[in-house]
């Protein structure tokens, strides 16, 4: 196929079903921020290196700087965008910034993302289980300390609820 | 293009507001989602900038032909050095960078030619069929080759590729070390580091042609150098200019000088007459680094049978790289924190900063000390092993009084470093473990400072070290105007604290407006830790001045003296009397009848003994208006069959004079001893024949969450009279002990002494097979001699 033709994207964004025109080549993330026009989430990297673009699909983690948006045909995706509910932060969101979970916030969308699913998964993961599902996530500011007291602050006040 | 330098603030309400645990006042814009950072502004239309950059790594231009690039339809704009015959670089004395190559190519990845066109296949088209004809030329890559005779300058204006030699005496060396019971001379390596902040490169340019006027908003930490930088090389008066920061996701120093991308935005935009983005590589992130140099060290000390330093001597090189950046900052940096940690004497320093074909060295977060604080550290620690001392203990033999001026003519005010010691000899519970834990592990110690911003700025013009602007209006909200820039360490908050703090007002009136230089006062940016000091200062002087109005205001309306009225923060009244009590709202109606919107300004002045006493070049490096301390302890577990290290936990004592926001304090703390760790263990940038074999997150490594240890961080506050509340910085200090505090725990867990950075399994298992073979040649002739 030439690296010019284009095809009909249909995925759900955030919950709103989207019908877009766009290259087959595209990569998922370009089709978010650029088409889309969510640009909370980011990219750090060249590619598969970082975690900054991590979002959810299907309510699984994945790295969206090196997937095609037409390999996502049909599914659903989820951004930093998606967690608060009118206005109003998620737990996770909340946990992280109270707890001070991000410092310069270019991971922060990543991160929380990836914590996300773990939590979906598995409503009160050990220590050792949050470090493994955020192995993949880079963060150059916090040293992760209050990156993981924010996360067990999120289980906790969601056991609280 | 908006603006979105504007943060709304939504927090929680202490009753105290300096010393308060609040969280970002930008934090919310981080979390959802919302926080714009450089690629994220919209800018509908952009052209796309790239740059083609040198496979070689030196090089004489003998030709760029660019015609076909500019034939290509969709190409907006192309320009090489010819564009741009005006050199910058952060350092008037060191201008020796051009936008774009001119002439010559110095580092593999320096900017040849740079293109704009309308997306960024068309630009990567362009940037192919520019045609670069060029003659080779001999390629240093090491301090010895750039130094060898004949080598040829890679600088015009610097014979001999040497930046700067500096060759300072404070007392006499060897006075002190014929004084001494024992003398040790060591050699230390450093390798190379970067910052690698996790948001690339970006900038945007928008060139307004009907109006000549240039907008650019980019990843900087230094919005006013930038600004200066540009109006320099794009010869346009700096009225003309607007630069303004967006959200940046991490600086650590990489950002705190122009960069070449942001020139060359600016050069494509007004050729091209419209807005160009341009957005580096990851790998070009790392490429055009202005990262920590490679450091050869030889330090030198005497100590007395009691631990007494009586005398020390260092000789510093560092490959600085292509150009000059920071470079003399760095290695003057190098010297003058060999002072002000311990009471010392007699110090030498012989510095050497040589310039090479590898990417252009800058400042990196511990700015100039980081290497050679290993380095001494490292020595002290087997120098007390060698005397049967504690490594604590010897420290503590050094100490400073906490009112203290230096043989080099540094004065500090505040000295915590004593508590700091305390504290981590407590909580590590050292005396139980140190030289008492199973074979493979241990502990280790080390101490380091920095200071609280520079003296002296960059650009020495007489203003105010730093000015702050409050506005104050009908609707009773308080607006805070900083030029400081907020990179992710917390200064926005900071500020607000402080002016909540003196007012005594609800953080719902304040907002921060911050980084737009069409709005907000100038400021020096965010480098060698001087937001806190010098911006709170400032903050501080606006709130009280500010709080003069109001206090006038208030004694209009209650008729009574001002010194008769009380402020409650939300409320005012006269002295002990609530039944006069009026409101906020009836104040600030009061303060602008007549004279109408309310502005006040505050400053900082450094004290002039703050800025370098010395009569030495270069005195003023060093100077600080107070001095942070740090003393951290490491434990780590050494894998005797691989080599390999891990580090369980880490405690550090941070002495920051007042904690302004302790979560704040306790975030940087971790995150710069974090960084210092990665360097101790693992990062490093290799080049083979000047390639950067490391340009990526895979081979460039540092710590994931499941490689990074617990750290525990304890402040100590002995309050600096300089410092607003008493504050010093809290994000450089710590960060250099911990590269000894590792070391020393490998000595103590498998008997190895380490002199090189990184500790990689591979250093360590070289050095246990080395003891390994030494031992097996000994043991034989122990024998014989039985
Ligand atoms: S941007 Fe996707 S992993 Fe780095
Ligand atoms: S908060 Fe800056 S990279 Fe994680």
């Amino acid at each position: 196929m030439p690296t010019n033709s284009k095809m009909i994207l249909r995925v759900l964004v955030n919950g709103i079903a989207r019908e877009d025109l766009i290259p087959v080549n595209m990569l998922l993330v370009n089709y978010l921020r650029d088409v889309v026009g969510v640009t909370g989430t980011k990219t750090g990297c060249d590619g598969g290196e970082c975690g900054a673009c991590t979002i959810l699909v299907n309510g699984e983690p994945l790295l969206s700087c090196i997937e095609l948006a037409a390999r996502v045909a049909g599914k659903q995706l989820e951004t930093i965008e998606s967690l608060a509910h009118n206005g109003r932060m998620s737990t996770l969101q909340r946990s992280f910034h109270e707890q001070l979970g991000t410092q310069c916030g270019f991971c922060t969308p990543g991160m929380i993302m990836a914590s996300e699913a773990l939590l979906r998964q598995q409503s009160t993961p050990t220590d050792q289980q949050i470090k493994t599902a955020l192995e993949g996530n880079l963060c150059r500011c916090t040293g992760y300390v209050k990156i993981i007291e924010s996360v067990r602050t999120a289980i906790k006040l969601n056991g609280d609820v | 293009m908006q603006n979105k330098a504007s943060v709304e603030l939504h927090m929680v309400r202490p009753n105290q507001a300096a010393g308060a645990r609040i969280p970002l006042v930008d934090g919310v814009e981080k979390v959802t989602g919302k926080a714009q950072y450089t690629a994220d502004l919209e800018a509908r239309g952009a052209l796309v900038g790239a740059i083609l950059r040198s496979p070689y790594a030196h090089a004489e231009i003998i030709n760029i032909d660019v015609s076909k690039a500019r034939a290509l339809a969709g190409v907006k704009a192309v320009i090489t050095g010819d564009d741009c015959g005006v050199a910058f670089g952060i350092l008037p004395i060191s201008e020796l960078e051009f936008p774009l190559a001119k002439g010559k190519l110095r580092y593999r990845g320096d900017a040849v030619a740079a293109v704009a066109a309308v997306d960024e296949k068309t630009a990567q088209l362009a940037l192919d069929l520019i045609e670069l004809e060029v003659r080779e030329l001999p390629a240093y890559f090491t301090i010895k080759e750039a130094l060898a005779d004949g080598a040829i300058a890679i600088h015009e204006r610097r014979e001999g590729n040497v930046e700067r030699k500096v060759d300072d005496e404070f007392g006499d060396v060897e006075t002190g070390f014929s004084a001494a019971d024992l003398v040790m001379e060591r050699s230390y390596h450093c390798a190379e580091v970067t910052h690698a902040h996790m948001e690339p490169h970006a900038a945007l340019a928008e060139y307004d042609v009907e109006r000549d006027l240039m907008t650019l908003q980019s990843v900087t930490q230094v919005p006013y150098y930038v600004h200066l930088m540009l109006s320099q090389c794009l010869d346009m008066d700096s009225s003309r200019i607007r630069v303004i920061k967006p959200f940046v996701g991490g600086g650590f120093g990489a950002r705190t000088e122009t960069l070449n991308l942001e020139v060359i935005a600016c050069l494509l935009a007004r050729v091209a007459g419209g807005v160009v983005r341009l957005k580096l590589s990851r790998e070009e992130t790392f490429l055009t680094h202005k990262g920590r140099p490679e450091t050869d060290i030889i330090m030198k000390m005497g100590l007395t049978q009691s631990g007494k330093i009586t005398a020390v001597q260092a000789q510093v090189a560092q490959r600085g790289g292509a150009y000059g950046g920071y470079g003399v900052i760095t290695i003057l940096y190098s010297g003058a924190l060999l002072h002000a940690i311990y009471d010392i004497a007699n110090i030498k320093f012989e510095g050497q900063r040589v310039l090479t074909n590898t990417p252009g060295c800058g400042a990196m977060r511990g700015h100039g000390t980081v290497n050679v604080r290993f380095a001494f550290e490292s020595l002290l620690d087997t120098m007390a092993c060698e005397l049967g001392m504690d490594p604590i203990a010897v420290r503590r033999a050094n100490l400073l009084s906490p009112e203290f001026e230096t043989v080099n003519g540094l004065k500090g005010l505040s000295y915590g470093l004593p508590e700091c010691l305390d504290w981590v000899e407590e909580a590590s519970a050292w005396q139980q473990k140190r030289g008492a834990m199973p074979v493979g592990k241990g502990v280790g110690i080390g101490c380091s400072h920095f200071v609280s911003g520079a003296g002296k700025p960059v650009h020495w013009t007489g203003e105010p070290h730093a000015t702050i602007i409050l506005k104050l209006d009908f609707d009773g909200g308080i607006t805070i105007f900083t030029g400081a820039s907020d990179i992710g360490q917390g200064s926005s908050t900071i500020l607000t604290q402080t002016v909540a703090q003196v007012l005594g007002v609800d953080y719902s009136r304040l907002r921060v407006i911050a980084n737009d230089s069409a709005i907000t006062p100038k400021d020096n940016g965010s480098y060698s830790s001087r937001v806190t000091v010098y911006v709170g200062n400032a903050a501080l002087d606006a709130a009280n001045n500010l709080k003069q109005i109001l206090l006038q205001a208030a004694a209009v309306k209650l008729d009574c003296r001002a010194d008769q009225v009380e402020c409650l923060g939300e409320a005012y009244q006269v002295q002990g009397l609530p039944n006069t009590l009026i409101s906020f709202a009836d104040v600030v109606a009061q303060a602008i009848k007549g004279g109408g919107t309310i502005n006040v300004k505050g400053t900082y002045f450094v004290p002039r003994e703050h800025q370098g006493l010395g009569k030495q070049r270069g005195a003023a490096v060093g100077s600080t208006p107070g001095f942070s301390y740090g003393a951290t302890v490491a434990e780590v577990s050494v894998d005797q069959d691989t080599g390999q290290i891990s580090v369980d936990k880490i405690w550090v004592a941070h002495d920051c004079g007042f904690a302004i926001n302790p979560m704040s304090v306790e975030g940087q703390v971790q995150g710069g001893v974090w960084m210092g760790l990665a360097q101790a263990i693992s990062e490093q940038t290799r080049y083979t024949n000047g390639l950067h074999m490391d340009a990526n997150f895979i081979d460039y490594r540092f710590p994931s969450i499941v490689e990074s240890p617990d750290i525990e961080v304890k402040m100590i506050e002995p309050g600096d009279p300089n410092g607003p509340f008493g504050a010093k910085e809290a994000s450089e200090g710590a960060l250099s002990s911990i590269l000894a505090a590792v070391a020393s725990a490998v000595r103590d867990a498998i008997g190895i002494e380490m002199n090189a950075t990184p500790m990689t399994a591979d250093r360590i298992l070289a050095k246990l097979i080395a003891r390994e073979k030494q031992a097996k040649r000994q043991q034989p002739r122990k024998q014989e001699a039985r």
